[in-house]
């Protein structure tokens, strides 16, 4: 079945079809179209949608409702993300799923509202004090939008977290003819219940790396967020042992499972001696540029990121092994490439890593990295 | 044999039988009388949650064997409501100080207009105590405070008359040393909709040295600022949670987001993909045109894409759409080069000069006759002729691009017509669709 539809439209369905049944969210171009929609749609799932009276209340309630057992999402762009940012550090200190659809947008500050970017890229990892892991998936097609989003769903129930979306004007609200019978359907994860009975130590885990098992508000046993400093009874604590392990905690519930948090698509072909990392909407341009310098009879490997973080180091280290050029386009200053340089520095021999930068609110076009292949 | 359930006689956390406050801190006594209030309403621990603020009064929950929320300075309002909206039967209740009021205060004006159905207990000792006695919206004018030593010179926030004009529910203002606060309290809770208690108290370790303040000082600052105490509002408004479940019973059950397929009808003999661009002015109907142009594509079993550009002011200057057409799935969807490109006013025309740089002889311009000649590209030009179809400013597009489907031989008319009459309201359908019969006598 053919249909016409944007990356915006893709995303509420993808919400959907992982069980989101609470969204609030603040106007902003280029994310609105996000919003408008689980607005108009959650109540046909006895779902709620609102907006708030700014972000910093829309992740607030989506905080809220989280800890009652929703599955909550909110999108914004830039300017909101910023606002954002201090509640991304209470849901990774409170261990809250939710998944944020960050619509990238030319910044800082008020920036391009309708213009393409992906400056974003490097303000997603840090986004919020502390310096902890977050995980970001990144589409680059609208099939993907789809898919992406469950997976979002998913890995905020399975590691009880915020999962980014790190989409792009583009991707939002150009509208494709695609193919939807072909939209993968991913199975459902949810958060993995309290056992019932007895008391319930809300942040009790066996391991470092566990997760915590979730109890609703509201439910048969009594529980606790906290955004300070806490013991594993969600209780305010200085205490050097509970706050090393509190941290630790934190730090290795995402770390330890790198493995499972790689989304990368690979498309090598032997004997290249050029890659092409890319990500999101420039991914497009990418691989179209890989088509023609194939066709033209010359080699190319391309590697697509899905994941951006946790940086997919083992995709990455595996595709560079013997490559020595790697082509990194992006719509920003080069912010993914500096951590391909940081792999690049590992690998003997070591390739050469080179970007295609672009700022202007224009698109990278498979020329632009076409040429680069060329030069190989 | 029923037995009865036992009756719940303290709802404090036993373990933490002690408060962490400084001696004679008016947290004690206002948590004391929330304890009162719960037992009197006996609400089920289960289905009651604390949610604090930050601050002093930011440590209360861990006192208490309910279910809580610890968040961000000034953002409890926030967390509350999204648990409310949740689950409308649960009873949320939050704690905060008067430094949470006045950083979260858009969040206070939101909740009393949405009348959301939680109870905010603002415990207001008039500073900041957990940093160090700073001031807060509350501070009274010439309040001494670490940050105003000379005098506070800003004017108190009246919280109870900012949420009672703003559609609060129940409103209350009092002092920790009320009597009736423990009714008040369950009387809040018990309130349907927005209800808020703006309780003085002592902050015995900055605000009471500072001012040398006491119990009296503190009833007396009341009067003198002319702030009314007691129950200041009772009001019967629909509940926000509950109102939303009501309004939207309608469309439960009905699926989200249904699929819209647009099947294959026509055949289309275009082999290359080509990157069309309208360039036109807002309110001129290019960007409904480029819908139709993709649509047709896609009963013609094309592949498309579409992006629009156009100013944020959406009813003034340019429009300029961009299709591209393809046998295979579009990557790349810009246009840095178009095969087509149509001109049709002066507010496009000036969109496009890269564009028309980049064009060359395979490719086309198409242009309306008054703008022909301010056209300098390599690419071939064709000028429409409008004079045996005269085109109104609102059927341009439609008229351009329809002769263009046929010109190009993009796919056949009738499938951009049946685009037409699928995706535009009726009327509007039928007017363009005598464009589009036009069209062919202007190329
Ligand atoms: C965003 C942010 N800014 C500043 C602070 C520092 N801070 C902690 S408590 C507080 C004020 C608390 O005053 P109040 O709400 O009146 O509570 P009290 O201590 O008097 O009970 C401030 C400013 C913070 N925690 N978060
Ligand atoms: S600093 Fe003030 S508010 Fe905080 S505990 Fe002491 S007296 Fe109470
Ligand atoms: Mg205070």
């Amino acid at each position: 079945m053919r249909e016409f539809i944007d990356g915006a439209e893709a995303i509420a369905r993808g919400a959907f079809a992982a069980g989101c049944n609470f969204f609030a969210g603040y106007p902003i171009t280029p994310a609105t179209p996000i919003l408008l929609r689980m607005l108009r749609e959650l109540p046909k799932t006895s779902g709620v949608g609102i907006q708030g009276e700014d972000e910093i209340a829309s992740i607030g309630m989506c905080l809220g409702a989280a800890m009652t057992g929703a599955k909550a999402m909110t999108a914004t762009s830039g300017p909101g993300l910023s606002l954002y940012s201090e509640n991304i550090g209470l849901a990774i200190t409170g261990e809250v799923p939710l998944v944020i659809v960050d619509v990238m947008r030319l910044g800082p500050a008020t920036g391009g509202a309708t213009t393409v970017s992906q400056g974003d890229v490097q303000f997603l990892r840090w986004v919020t004090s502390g310096g902890f892991p977050i995980i970001a998936l990144c589409p680059s097609s609208i099939a993907e939008c789809y898919s992406l989003t469950q997976h979002a769903f998913n890995l905020a129930e399975r590691f009880r977290a915020p999962v980014f979306i790190a989409t792009d004007k583009e991707m939002m609200s150009a509208q494709q003819s695609v193919n939807t019978d072909a939209f993968e359907k991913i199975e459902i994860i949810n958060r993995v219940a309290a056992p019932a009975g007895g008391e319930f130590v809300p942040y009790q885990t066996k391991k470092l790396a566990d997760i915590p098992a979730f109890a609703p508000i509201g439910g048969e046993q009594l529980t606790r967020l906290t955004g300070s400093m806490h013991d594993e009874r969600g209780m305010l604590t200085k205490k050097t042992s509970a706050v090393n392990k509190t941290s630790r905690h934190l730090w290795q519930k995402i770390q330890a499972h790198r493995d499972e948090l790689e989304f990368t698509k690979l498309d090598a072909q032997e004997g290249a001696a050029t890659l092409v990392v890319s990500y999101g909407i420039t991914a497009r341009s990418a691989t179209e540029a890989v088509r023609h310098t194939r066709a033209a009879g010359k080699l190319a490997s391309s590697l697509i990121i899905q994941s951006l973080w946790p940086l997919p180091k083992r995709a990455l280290r595996e595709s560079m092994r013997g490559i020595s050029r790697v082509i990194v386009p992006e719509l920003n200053f080069g912010q993914y490439r500096q951590e391909v340089e940081r792999i690049a520095l590992s690998l003997d021999p070591r390739p050469e890593v080179i970007g295609v930068d672009r700022v202007d609110g224009e698109l990278i076009t498979p020329q632009e990295i076409e040429e680069l292949f060329g030069r190989g | 044999m029923q037995i009865a359930p036992l009756e719940i006689t303290t709802y404090r956390n036993l373990e933490r039988a002690k408060y962490p406050f400084c001696p004679g801190c008016g947290h004690t006594f206002v948590l004391d009388h929330l304890n009162a209030a719960l037992v009197k309403l006996q609400l089920d621990p289960q289905k009651t949650v604390i949610v604090t603020d930050i601050g002093c009064v930011g440590m209360s929950d861990q006192y208490f064997d309910v279910n809580a929320f610890h968040g961000l300075h000034g953002r409890a309002i926030t967390y509350a409501t999204g648990i409310k909206l949740a689950r409308p039967e649960l009873n949320v209740v939050v704690l905060m100080g008067d430094g949470g009021l006045g950083i979260g205060g858009a969040h206070l004006l939101s909740a009393a207009r949405r009348n959301i159905g939680i109870t905010v207990l603002v415990f207001n000792n008039l500073n900041f105590g957990m940093t160090g006695g700073e001031h807060s919206v509350t501070t009274p004018h010439g309040g001494v405070t670490a940050s105003t030593r000379g005098g506070n010179l800003e004017r108190p926030l009246d919280v109870c008359a900012t949420v009672s004009v703003n559609g609060a529910s129940f409103v209350y203002r009092g002092t920790a040393f009320d009597k009736e606060l423990p009714d008040r309290i369950a009387e809040a809770i018990t309130t349907p909709g927005f209800a808020l208690l703006d309780i003085w108290e002592l902050c015995t370790a900055y605000y009471v040295p500072n001012n040398k303040f006491s119990k009296n000082e503190l009833l007396q600052t009341m009067q003198t600022l002319g702030l009314p105490s007691g129950v200041l509002q009772r009001m019967d408004n629909p509940e926000l949670s509950r109102a939303y479940r009501e309004q939207n019973v309608g469309a439960l059950g009905r699926t989200p987001l249904p699929p819209e397929p647009i099947e294959k009808k026509y055949d289309s003999a275009l082999a290359a993909t080509t990157r069309i661009v309208l360039a036109g002015a807002a309110g001129g109907k290019v960007k409904s045109t480029a819908s139709a142009l993709a649509l047709g594509a896609m009963y013609s079993g094309l592949w498309a894409t579409q992006r629009d550009d156009y100013p944020t002011t959406v009813m003034s200057g340019y429009s300029v759409s961009e299709v591209i057409l393809s046998r295979d799935e579009i990557l790349y969807m810009g246009i840095a080069k178009p095969d087509i490109l149509v001109i049709i006013t002066p507010e496009g025309l000036t969109q496009v000069p890269r564009q028309l740089r980049a064009m060359d002889e395979t490719q086309t311009v198409y242009v309306v006759p008054e703008l022909a000649d301010q056209i300098e590209t390599r690419a071939r030009k064709i000028i429409f002729n409008f004079e045996r179809a005269a085109a109104g400013k609102k059927s341009l597009a439609v008229m351009t691009t329809a002769a263009i489907v046929r010109h190009a031989d993009l796919y056949p008319l009738a499938a951009f017509r049946e685009a037409i009459s699928a995706g535009q309201r009726a009327d509007i359908a039928v007017e363009n669709l005598k464009a589009v019969d036009a069209s062919e006598r202007i190329l």
